[in-house]
């Protein structure tokens, strides 16, 4: 039997996994506690416009996409800082101009692009070039080292905005930050997991890690080890199966939370009894 | 006279048209510990987020350590004591991070958290009595528990100025105990606490100073100086609470 290392796409598609099976939870973990746990399904949307304005235009998906997407995260907190009770419309329509426009620039687009729009919706395994893994790359390290620097104001932003503000953190601005980083964390996801779902990977390990954490650090890396195992399994088990990566990574981490849920109620009733 | 804390020049806030505050003057000494007293929609709330540029100023001047508020730059000596975190039940968040937190500053950005930092959480947790459960989930601990963590993230935060919203609320004898002993060390060590709260009884031989809020309609202070308060603005202020009571609607089901 042949191992899937022997081919070329495949292991570029595995590093692709890797790194966003590394870097949605660190990022999903803040979205999570800010309880906007549907902001990067939103971003998803606006970039899939942005995919969509490449095909037109024929320019390159990932800066393309990564442009719309960054545009359209200061436009989500733009909306959502002005006005408290309409936010939640703007947003809304704000996604669904975003797939709709995906949509039409697509189709208007010469070629087959509406059909390839397909890989970019679900994730597809044979669609990473050499040069995107270098854009990825450049993306995913970006994120890592953001978050050195200003994990810390982040957390302190979603813990309690009014003290954080007490202590001279710029909450607007950290807020925007946050949609930044989504933004690119939906970026190095398109390609492998799919715009419709890389979302999911940013939650659903985060979701299942605080299943069983007793803090927010272990929450990011427990969330982290179960976003890895999602992608890579779930990409090694679509190339066996053939079916899109995005649903199998997806899959995969709704059953670690679906485990993990299932563990922390036993754990959970210790603890009580120790307290 | 020590140095002035914090500075209120005739203040005034209106929300919607409706004046919350009006027309307040205070100033806070360092080491003065003062309890901000009044009934609900008094403005206490709304004092204590303008002292904190959580809330934009109608008219007049708020001044930190004699520096106007929009060019202060010193927020690390003030620190804010909220009644609860926000967003509690989502993420587990330690009690060792919830103190760590308070020391969290854009000036910190570039570097680990110093061992004097951490020395002074760990202290601050002895303090309060909660080091054993620093590794657990802030969520597993009692509501008294809680809110001595988050007074533990302030003095953490080695904080020249303590800023407390209703610490003893809700929390039982034992609970306010431990608490009162806490500001009375806070005190000692010559921090300025400026406290709002229903219940000065369980803090009244701490207090310098109480101020009343929302007793008459064109000047928010009723009262400013020593306790005790004078029994008729101390009347109205139940009177107050009583007038709210009886408008409750009735619990079915918890008639004695």
């Amino acid at each position: 039997m042949m191992s899937i290392l022997d081919f070329d796409f495949m292991r570029r598609a595995l590093v692709a996994a890797a790194m966003i099976g590394l870097i949605a939870p660190l990022i999903g973990v803040f979205l999570v506690q800010r309880r906007l746990a549907l902001l990067g399904d939103g971003m998803g949307h606006v970039a899939l416009m942005g995919v969509g304005l490449a095909f037109l235009l024929g320019t390159a998906p990932i800066p393309t996409a990564m442009v719309t997407a960054v545009i359209g995260a200061f436009l989500i907190e733009f909306i959502r800082h002005r006005s408290r009770t309409a936010g939640d419309v703007a947003l809304a329509l704000l996604f669904y101009g975003g797939i709709a426009g995906g949509v039409l620039f697509a189709s208007l687009a010469p070629g087959r692009a509406s059909s390839s729009l397909n890989s970019y919706l679900f994730g597809s395994l044979s669609t990473v070039a050499a040069s995107d893994l270098w854009a990825l790359g450049a993306l995913a390290i970006c994120v890592l080292a953001i978050l050195a620097v200003f994990g810390r104001e982040l957390f302190a932003v979603s813990l309690d905005p009014d003290v954080a503000r007490v202590q001279g953190i710029r909450v607007q601005a950290m807020s925007t930050l946050l949609a930044i980083l989504a933004a690119i964390v939906v970026v190095v996801g398109m390609r492998v997991v799919g715009l419709l779902l890389v979302s999911a990977i940013m939650i659903v390990p985060v979701a299942a890690a605080q299943q069983i954490s007793r803090s927010f650090r272990s929450t990011a890396a427990i969330a982290v080890v179960i976003g890895l195992i999602a992608s890579l399994a779930g990409l090694t088990g679509s190339f066996y199966v053939e079916v899109p990566p995005g649903p199998a990574i997806v899959i995969l981490a709704l059953a670690c939370f679906a485990v993990l849920a299932l563990v922390a109620v036993p754990v959970r009733r210790r603890r009580l009894d120790i307290a | 006279m020590s140095e002035t804390v914090i500075g209120i020049e005739r203040l005034c806030v209106e929300f919607d048209g409706e004046h919350v505050l009006e027309d307040v003057t205070i100033d806070i000494h360092a080491g003065d510990f003062i309890a901000l007293l009044g009934p609900n929609g008094s403005g206490k709330t709304t004092l204590i987020r303008a002292i904190l540029d959580l809330q934009p100023l109608g008219h007049g001047r708020i001044s930190l350590f004699g520096v106007p508020q929009k060019r202060f730059k010193r927020w690390d000596r003030i620190a804010l004591v909220p009644q609860r975190l926000p967003g509690a039940s989502s993420i587990p968040v330690s009690v060792w991070e919830t103190v760590m937190s308070g020391s969290i500053t854009p000036q910190t950005r570039w570097r680990p958290f110093s061992r004097s930092e951490k020395r002074a959480a760990t202290k601050a947790l002895h303090d309060v009595d909660l080091w054993d459960r620093r590794r657990d989930r802030l969520d597993a601990l009692s509501g008294g528990q809680q809110r001595r963590v988050l007074v533990a993230r302030a003095l953490a935060s080695n904080a020249d100025v303590l800023v407390m919203d209703e610490p003893t609320a809700g929390l039982d004898a034992a609970n306010v105990a431990a608490l009162s002993r806490l500001l009375a060390e806070l005190k000692q060590a010559g921090k300025t606490v400026l406290v709002v709260t229903h219940e000065l009884d369980d803090i009244e031989h701490l207090v310098t100073r109480a101020i009343v809020l929302g007793t008459s309609k064109d000047r928010s202070i009723g009262y400013d100086g020593p306790p005790p308060v004078p029994n008729h603005l101390a009347h109205d202020h139940h009177h107050h609470h009583d007038a709210i009571i009886d408008q409750a609607p009735p619990v079915v089901g918890m008639q004695p």
